[in-house]
Order: C-alpha cells, then structure tokens, then sequence
C-alpha cells in the first residue's frame, strides 16, 4: 500500500468538511475522487499535501506514518517540507510563476532543491546541467519543446497546465495529485490534457486525479471513490462505482452528470 | 490702437531684458533652493520606502493591537493635510515646552523630513499592502507544494510579482512627493519655492520681481520628467509578464 487515508476530518470554524476519510491505493496505481461540488475534494487534497492540517486522523505511506493530527502541531517546517516532496500537486487554475519562462518554472524547485545537496559547490555545473537535460525530457513528454523559452502569458490554457504537470513531475513525486486538471479550460482543450495523464498512467505513475470528466475517470482509472459531504460513500473499481453503484447519491450524482 | 500694441510689446521687451539681465543672479539662487528641495525628497524616499514597509507589515499582522494601531497612525496621517501635519511637527514641541528645532535652516530641515517620512510611510505602506496582498496566494501554495521554503517563496516567487504590482502607483505617489516638498516652505525651509519667491520682496539684491516665482516651475517639470521616464523604463523592464 503506497498511501493510506485513514479516519480523516477537518473542519474550518464551525462548517465540517472532512468527517472521516478513508481510502487506500497502491503503487502504480490510478485512483480518481468523485464527488459533487462542495463534498470535500479539494480540502482533502489540500489535507494530504500539507496545505491545510488536518484536525484528525492519519496519512500514511509506505506503510509508515507520514502524519498524524494527534502529534503535536509544531512539526519543523523543515520536517514538513521533506514529506511535502513525495506528493506533487497539479492545481485546478494552474499557479504558474508569471516572471519565469516555461523551462525556469520546471526547473526552479529542482535548482533550489540541489542547493541543500553537501556536493552543489563541487559539481554546481554537472548537477545544473543535468537539472535542464530532465526539464527538456520532461516538457518534450507533454509536448512542449517548442515552447521552453516562452513565457505563461504567452500560453494557451492547455499549455499552461502542460507545464505544470511537467513542474510537478521534475521533482519525481512518489504520488501526482490532480485537482480537476481540466475544469478551467474551454472544453476543446481538455482533451490534450487528458491525454497527458493518459500516457502517464501508462507510465505507472502513481495518481490520485479529482475531476467531474466521468467517461475520462471510467477509463484511466484502476480505482474510484466517490464522495459525498464530507465521507467516502462509495469505493472500487470503475466498474463497481459507476456501472453498479450501491448508493442512493451516488446513483443520482452519476445520473445527473449523464443528463448533461 | 495701434499704440497700445506698440507699449505692450516694449514692455515684453523690458521683461526679456530684465530676466536676462537678473538671470546670473537668480539662477544659482534658485539651484541653490533646488538642492535644498532634491535633499528632502531623497530624505523622505531614505525613510518612508522602509519604514511604510514595516507599517504595512503591521497593518497585516494578526496580532490585533498593533494592526489597530497602525491602521489608527495611517488613518490620522492620510486623513490630514500634510502642511498641518508640517507645523504641528514644527511649532507644537515649542508650544508645550522647549523649541526642539533651534530656530536655524537645519532644524527646519529635520522636522520637515520627520514629517514627510511619516506622511509618506504611510501612503507607501498602503501601496505595499496592495502589492503584498495582490499577489494570488495560490502563488505561495504552488511554491510551497514544490518544497520551496518561506523565505525562497517569499524572494524566488513573489517579490517580484509584488513589485511589478506596486511599481505604478509608486511612481505617481513619488512624483506627488517632488511637488509636495514645497509644503515645506509653510515653515519657512528655503527651498526652491522659497528662493524664488524671496525675489518678490527682496532677494540677492533684486526687487518685487516675480518670474523667479514662476521659473521655478521648470525645475520640477524637468525633474519629474526624468522621473517620468525612469519609472517607465522601469515599468517596461517588468512587461515581460503578466
Ligand atoms: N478555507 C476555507 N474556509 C472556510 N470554508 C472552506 C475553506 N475551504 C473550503 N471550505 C468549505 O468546505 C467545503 C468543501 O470545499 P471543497 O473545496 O473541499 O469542495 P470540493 O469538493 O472541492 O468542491 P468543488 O467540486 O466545487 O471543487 C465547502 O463548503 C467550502 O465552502
Ligand atoms: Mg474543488
């Protein structure tokens, strides 16, 4: 089991969004969250990457325990950084940094990163080098090699969250995270990135991919929960959930969304 | 009809003769006041771009009684006219008690300046507030998702971005600043406003003459244009993104 969810909660002042969430994946695998709007996507997401801390329960990988809301608050941010590293996540409205160019912004964290290694003065040049030789592989990988030297602004929706795949990808995060990748983007140019992740899968990367795109969920996907207010209600394979769901809501979620 | 055209024009004549004939004495006079007018402004950008930094940090913080009370400070400050503001600084310790200035040209020159850097810290850290604060905080997530700590966030991700934002309405509040230093005459600092008017009663041995007056408007018009092209130069610099 790469990570485990376990009894997770949540609340901001008196609204509870999380109230117990449980979920598991393994290596390799792809796992996409449905669920419908204001049901705790993003917040658990959010949760899981250090963003927001969770007021219960427990994240773990590998087995082992990556954090618990029992432990004290006061975690070093240098220890919660270091965990924050095996977790990349890809945001709904891209975040790009606007004042780098698109190889710069693949390649800022690396760069910043190398410099705590106790060989950077040494091999300065080698370790840059070879920082760059990645962030081209990468950004080839989704399809921008034309585009290293142009800057966010310059880009098209779809391009924009190209780079930010390949900007969380240059860290080699043991699990990418997804925040509906393709809601902010005019319909046509879902497809480009959907293919991306496609051939990611394909990969084996490890992805956890919230997203509305029920067909695209059906067909990457190894595994899928759905959630609704706060819980997990309905979890398995794409088959399970969206064929043969189980649940009342979940019935009318998936009913709804093929009306559309 | 004809004559009045006639005396008019020799009057011109007159005045010509007359600014050509007094320039050698006006001139250094008024660079004299000049010099006077370039040290307040480059005393006030020295205090206020810092200090309105750290009141804008104040006015942020979550600790609630400083944020109240620098939110107080900045409200009495921007809510009254500096040239008040210019002879409470400077009469009012007289006033209550002992004159803290001396009476000469460098004291006036040391309560001017306490008065334009707070004024102008204040005006300053609302501009800093806006620029801090426009930046998306999505910006400061992504960098940290990314492992990047606060202070490579704060220097590699958003100061830039802060000061692309701020830049703009920094440069009008600064070339309000170039004009606003002639306030400082109200307490008699004898900068360029000053000396030119000082030939209106008598200055350097010249006579109720008011185009020194008038003259003085070039300097400013020269040095906010050069600001003008800096800050746009400055401004251009940052057009490469968005
Ligand atoms: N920082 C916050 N402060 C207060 N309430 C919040 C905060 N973040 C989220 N919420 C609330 O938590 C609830 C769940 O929000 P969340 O964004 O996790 O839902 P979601 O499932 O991602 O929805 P969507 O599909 O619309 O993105 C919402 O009611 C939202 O208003
Ligand atoms: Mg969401």
């Amino acid at each position: 089991m790469i990570l485990e969810i376990k009894d997770l909660y949540k609340s901001f002042g008196r609204t509870d969004v999380l109230k117990g969430v449980n979920f598991s994946m393994e290596e390799g695998e792809v796992l996409s969250i449905l669920g419908s709007s204001g049901s705790g996507k993003t917040t658990l997401l959010r949760c899981i990457n250090f963003l927001e801390r969770a007021d219960k329960g427990q994240i773990l990988l590998d087995g082992e325990l990556l954090f618990d809301a029992a432990e004290e608050k006061t975690a070093k941010a240098k220890e919660i950084r270091k965990k924050q590293l095996n977790f990349g996540l890809v945001f709904q409205d891209f975040n790009l940094f606007p004042q780098y160019s698109v190889i710069e912004n693949v390649m800022l964290a690396p760069k910043l990163l190398a410099k705590e290694e106790p060989d950077f003065k040494i091999n300065k040049n080698q370790i840059y080098e070879e920082i760059r030789h990645n962030a081209e592989e990468i950004l080839d990988r989704v399809g921008l090699s034309e585009k290293l030297d142009n800057y966010p602004c310059e880009l098209s929706g779809g391009q924009k969250q190209r780079v930010s795949i390949a900007r969380a990808l240059a860290l080699k995060p043991r699990i990418l995270f997804f925040d509906e990748p393709t809601s902010a983007l005019d319909p046509e140019l879902t497809g480009e990135i959907l293919k991306v992740i496609r051939s990611l899968a394909a990969q084996n990367i490890t992805m956890v991919i919230v997203t509305h795109e029920i067909d695209f969920a059906y067909s990457v996907s190894d595994k899928i929960i759905f959630m609704s207010d706060g819980v997990v209600i309905e979890s398995g394979t794409p088959d399970q959930v969206i064929n043969n769901a189980s649940n009342e809501r979940t019935k009318m979620f998936l009913q709804k969304l093929s009306e559309k | 009809m004809l004559n009045v055209i006639k005396r008019n024009e020799f009057e011109h004549m007159q005045l010509i003769n007359r600014i050509i004939e007094q320039f050698p004495i006006v001139f250094p006079a008024l660079n004299v006041g000049f010099l006077q007018t370039l040290k307040l402004f480059a005393i006030t950008l020295v205090g206020a771009l810092p200090l309105g930094l750290i009141i804008s940090f104040g006015s942020m913080t979550k600790f609630k009684p400083i944020s109240l009370l620098t939110k107080v400070v900045v409200w009495i400050v921007r809510g009254s006219p500096l040239m008040l503001q210019l002879m409470i600084i400077y009469y009012l310790p007289g006033l209550v008690g002992k004159n803290i200035w001396g009476g000469g040209e460098s004291g006036r020159f040391i309560a001017a300046a306490i008065a334009f850097i707070m004024n102008y810290a204040c005006y300053f850290s609302e501009i800093y507030r806006g620029g801090i604060q426009g930046v998306p905080v999505g910006q400061q997530e992504a960098g940290q998702v990314l492992g990047l700590t606060k202070t490579q966030v704060f220097f590699k991700v958003t100061l830039l971005q802060m000061v692309k934002r701020i830049v703009p309405p920094m440069s009008n509040e600064i070339i309000t600043l170039v004009k606003d230093t002639s306030l400082a005459r109200i307490i008699a600092l004898q900068e360029i406003i000053w000396a030119g008017g000082a030939f209106m009663k008598s200055s350097h041995g010249i006579q109720g003459q008011i185009w020194p007056l008038f003259f003085t408007g070039v300097y400013y018009l020269a040095f906010c244009g050069i600001l003008t092209l800096l800050f746009g130069y400055i401004e251009k610099k940052l057009s490469y993104f968005e």
